[in-house]
């Protein structure tokens, strides 16, 4: 047995030798947004390639109807570039884990230490009520939004789409876990409180068959884009929004309860990157140099039938703000201020509310 | 007193236990009655059973144990170059990590979209949290292993190959494969792809091979940084595992299901054999360089890990509830890795098509040969004149191995199943696909092309079944092109328009590295195309002389 030996270099390290490209220390197959590349790019751009970047045999495994792995058609949605979106949010597992834990940290922090305290024996008894049939049914709300966009995040063309897709849903998931729990460690404190409550009122309350509706419409929809932009362009600032931010945050204080609004704030941090990301891949379709229109119609569309169900899920919602002993907040106020808000999302998107 | 008295006892308050708050979770969900959902991930599979979940997952556990998990691996990265890892690090490991880590992120987010289609088939809630982290889990591997691979790129002398990588993925002759093991997660039967082909078999058992044989050897050629990111990876492995299981629990209870996931098995299990022994087997053999006679050879650990762990302890019990499992398989699986130098012959390969790569593979030695003819007997005969060869054609101005002569290599046909090519020459076989004549590499591969996909199996419609599509044999895209211009449009080429980015050593001398001169004048072919123009007769013989295998002159 005999081969020559040959001459390895004595170091592994960057800079031990000079020859071509020893210095090309970037990712150079796709454009950044910026003038550099984010650590989110670099991690996130291209990991799911497609025929035009760059499977050079296509796909290679079909479904019976013939499409590979990944289609433009999961939408009706067209782009003459989907792989422009850059997520706002520039998540990657590292922050979001850094976030999702953070969150956990402080959810449990306070309830712990509010049930240390007694707190939720201080709260008002007609406020505990709406905890266990309102915030209970509500939970349902948050975990059918996260089916849904876990659902979605298998679709999308590009990986910066179903990133942030799967983000969002991983969020939701949260939530509604953190509502579940809240609610049945609060609920060992309180005598006689149902935890099962909430469930029956989700399938079962007049009040939140509307709720009920439009969140089923969203996980029942086909195209994951719908799904992606009904959540956070319509149900979110028409109804999430409504019942966390414009009930719960500014209820629960003057009823005892300092619990609910931190466990709830999470959500809407959450909403706003997830609205970020949204608008942002929202506007490059409505934008888009080839098929503006043809967006800017379906959206309208979308937007169309998704409020339509979201008002009928506000409006089942109205009598709750009633409920509480102490009313700080009037609904109509509220509801006011949603519109409000979805007004300035659509109008990024040069889209318009329709009239009730 | 003071010795009953922790913090924990004065601060602690009732809770709900780990078993109540996973109930609790589960009861979220509920059936739609306004909308139904879309099925939209279609499977032949009756599934009526919910599957349970015996981990008893929260998210509220869950996302502060894996940012501590994160915490320390990327502290380790961070003391790894604290420590100068790069200095001591071996090329020849890290050479191979360009191929490895341009595959791996792929499947893995692959995983993470499967979830969605196993989290809308499963009837009931109760594993939904178990997808759910599953799904956030194949994110965090997709994007931890983009970042290392990025540390690498930053690093190590050569980052050629590390900053073309997922291009690299989408058109090399060798990533090919591991867009087979990709693709099949998710495309297809939704039971076939995300539950049977990834959770039951490429999780439950060769994930072993890929993320703790793998880093073992990462460690042996100074490179700490993969086994701190894979075994935290594969630390998130057991969770699927548990996923898998559950959902395969539940489809057993449908004896309609038994002869689908029969198919599925045998299918799942043969070509993860055939594709990441292919690739895993290659790395740990030959990408180091530690040749201590004491550690298990990739055929030993194979041994342990996948015929006793997985086959006996796993795949033997589905027996019993009336599974048909093909023993058979295992036993071949094995010789081919055996007694037929599986994994040696892909190495071989990929070696023969350097040029066409995007890193470096350096010649094996002295001190190479005598470890592989110590672990497997037989083989300084069959490849260690080959190697010489290799070395001897690394050198600039020698004519490249792929299309020297005088070596004596076959270029082999690619299995249009497995997309490994069909290296274990004898085993070749031929089958047609709507009337199109196609190379298999074994007649289980043939089996799975052929029959497992396809649109109807042993009589019973499968409507839902994937079909093989695309350009599936590589060779094809360049049939006919001359080897320069081919890695040109590959886009292998430096910045410098000329040096190519593979080599066939590890010298990093720009006087010794390979240009697109070096190689040009040589022209591609395929070998199916070539095969199916024959007339039958010819097309007989040739395979009858492709059976017999060839013979690599002595390298003097």
């Amino acid at each position: 047995m005999t081969a020559v030996q040959t001459e390895s270099a004595k170091s592994g390290a960057a800079g031990s030798a000079v020859f071509p490209d020893s210095d090309s220390r970037k990712y150079r197959y796709f454009e950044p947004r910026s003038k550099r590349a984010t650590h989110y790019e670099d991690v996130t751009v291209d990991v799911q390639p497609d025929p035009e970047r760059y499977l050079l045999q296509d796909w290679i495994i079909a479904f019976p109807n013939g499409k590979g792995a990944y289609t433009k058609d999961n939408t009706a949605a067209l782009s003459s570039n989907w792989h422009a979106f850059r997520a706002p949010d520039q998540e990657w597992e590292r922050t979001h884990y850094q976030r999702q834990s953070r969150i956990e940290a402080m959810v449990q922090a306070v309830i712990a230490n509010g049930r240390k305290s007694g707190a939720p024996k201080s709260f008002d008894k007609a406020w505990i009520k709406i905890l266990q049939n309102h915030l209970g049914a509500w939970k349902h709300a948050e975990f059918g939004l996260g089916t849904s966009l876990m659902q979605a995040q298998r679709y999308g063309y590009t990986q910066m789409i179903n990133n942030a897709t799967l983000t969002n849903s991983s969020y939701k998931l949260r939530l509604s876990q953190d509502i579940t729990l809240y609610l049945a460690e609060i609920g060992m404190d309180i005598p006689g409180f149902d935890d099962a409550a909430g469930k029956r009122a989700w399938l079962e309350d007049k009040g939140w068959q509307g709720t009920r509706e439009a969140i089923e419409s969203i996980m029942g929809s086909p195209d994951y884009l719908e799904q992606y932009f009904a959540t956070n362009i319509v149900f979110e600032p028409l109804v999430g929004e409504l019942f966390r931010s414009g009930f719960l945050m500014q209820v629960a204080s003057s009823n005892g309860d300092f619990i609910t609004p931190p466990v709830i704030s999470s959500a809407e941090a959450d909403y706003e990157r997830n609205l970020a990301n949204t608008i942002d891949l929202m506007h490059l379709l409505v934008t888009d140099n080839q098929h503006a229109a043809h967006n800017k119609k379906l959206f309208q569309g979308w937007v169309n039938k998704h409020v339509a169900l979201a008002n009928k899920a506000a409006a089942g919602l109205q009598p709750i703000w009633s409920q509480p002993h102490s009313k700080p907040v009037q609904y109509a106020d509220a509801r006011a201020q949603s519109v409000e808000r979805i007004k300035k999302i659509l109008g990024e998107l040069g889209l318009t509310l329709p009239k009730e | 007193m003071s010795g009953t008295l922790t913090l924990n006892k004065i601060t602690a308050q009732r809770g709900i236990s780990v078993g109540e708050a996973a109930k609790k979770i589960a009861d979220l969900g509920w059936n739609p009655s306004y909308v139904q959902e879309a099925m939209t991930f279609p499977t032949d599979y009756k599934i009526t059973k919910a599957p349970k979940d015996p981990m008893k997952q929260v998210l509220r556990s869950y996302f502060p144990m894996q940012e501590e998990k994160d915490n320390r691996v990327y502290g380790a990265l961070d003391a790894a170059l604290r420590g100068d890892m790069f200095r001591n690090v071996e090329p020849r490991w890290v050479e191979w990590m360009k191929l490895f880590l341009a595959i791996i992120p792929f499947p893995e987010i692959s995983a993470a979209r499967s979830m969605a289609m196993v989290g809308r088939l499963a009837p009931g809630e109760d594993l939904r949290t178990g997808f759910t982290m599953q799904m956030v889990d194949e994110f965090r591997h997709s994007t931890i292993q983009m970042n290392l691979k990025k540390w690498y790129m930053e690093n190590y002398i050569d980052p050629a190959g590390f900053d073309i990588t997922e291009e690299a993925f989408g058109k090399c002759y060798a990533t090919t494969i591991g867009r087979q093991f990709g693709e099949g997660f998710i495309t297809g039967d939704a039971i076939t792809s995300a539950n049977v082909y990834l959770t039951v078999v490429a999780e439950t058992a060769f994930t072993n091979t890929l993320f703790v044989a793998m880093p073992s050897e990462a460690a042996r050629n100074g490179d700490y940084a993969l086994p701190t990111v894979f075994l935290s990876v594969q630390s998130d492995e057991s969770r699927h595992i548990g996923n898998g299981h559950s959902m395969l629990m539940s489809m057993l209870k449908e004896p309609e299901n038994h002869l689908l996931l029969e198919r599925d098995m045998r299918y799942a299990f043969w070509q993860n054999h055939a594709i990441v022994d292919a690739a895993i087997g290659t790395f740990i053999e030959y990408g180091t360089t530690n040749r201590d006679k004491n550690k298990e050879s990739y055929a030993e650990m194979w041994h342990r890990w996948i015929f006793e762990d997985y086959y006996r302890t796993y795949m033997l019990p589905l027996e019993k509830y009336g599974i048909k499992i093909h023993h058979d398989d295992v036993q071949t699986a094995w010789k081919r890795l055996t007694e037929k130098h599986y994994v040696h012959k892909v190495a071989q390969f990929f070696a023969v098509g350097w040029s066409a790569n995007f890193w470096r593979i350096e010649a094996q030695t002295d001190k190479d040969f005598e470890w592989f003819e110590h672990k497997y007997p037989g083989w300084y005969a069959q490849f260690g004149e080959f190697w010489k060869w290799y070395e001897k054609l690394s050198h600039r101005g020698q004519t490249n191995i792929l299309f020297n002569s005088d070596v004596g290599y076959v270029y082999p046909h690619r299995c249009w199943s497995c997309l490994v090519p069909c290296l274990i020459r004898e085993d070749i076989v031929t089958d047609e696909i709507d009337g199109k004549l196609h190379t298999f590499a074994h007649e289980l591969d043939r089996w799975t092309a052929v029959e497992a996909f396809a649109g109807e199996y042993q009589g019973r419609p499968t409507p839902a079944m994937g079909r093989f599509s695309g350009r599936r044999e590589w060779e094809s895209v360049y049939h006919n092109v001359d080897i320069a211009d081919a890695i040109k449009d590959l886009g292998f080429v430096r910045t410098d328009g000329k040096t190519l980015v593979a080599q066939p050593h590890l010298r990093f001398d720009q006087k010794e590295m390979w240009t697109l001169d070096d190689v040009r004048g040589h022209i591609l072919k395929s070998p199916l195309q070539t095969l199916r123009e024959m007339s039958p007769a010819d097309r007989e013989k040739h395979l009858a002389e492709y059976r017999k295998g060839f013979t690599i002159n002595p390298c003097n």
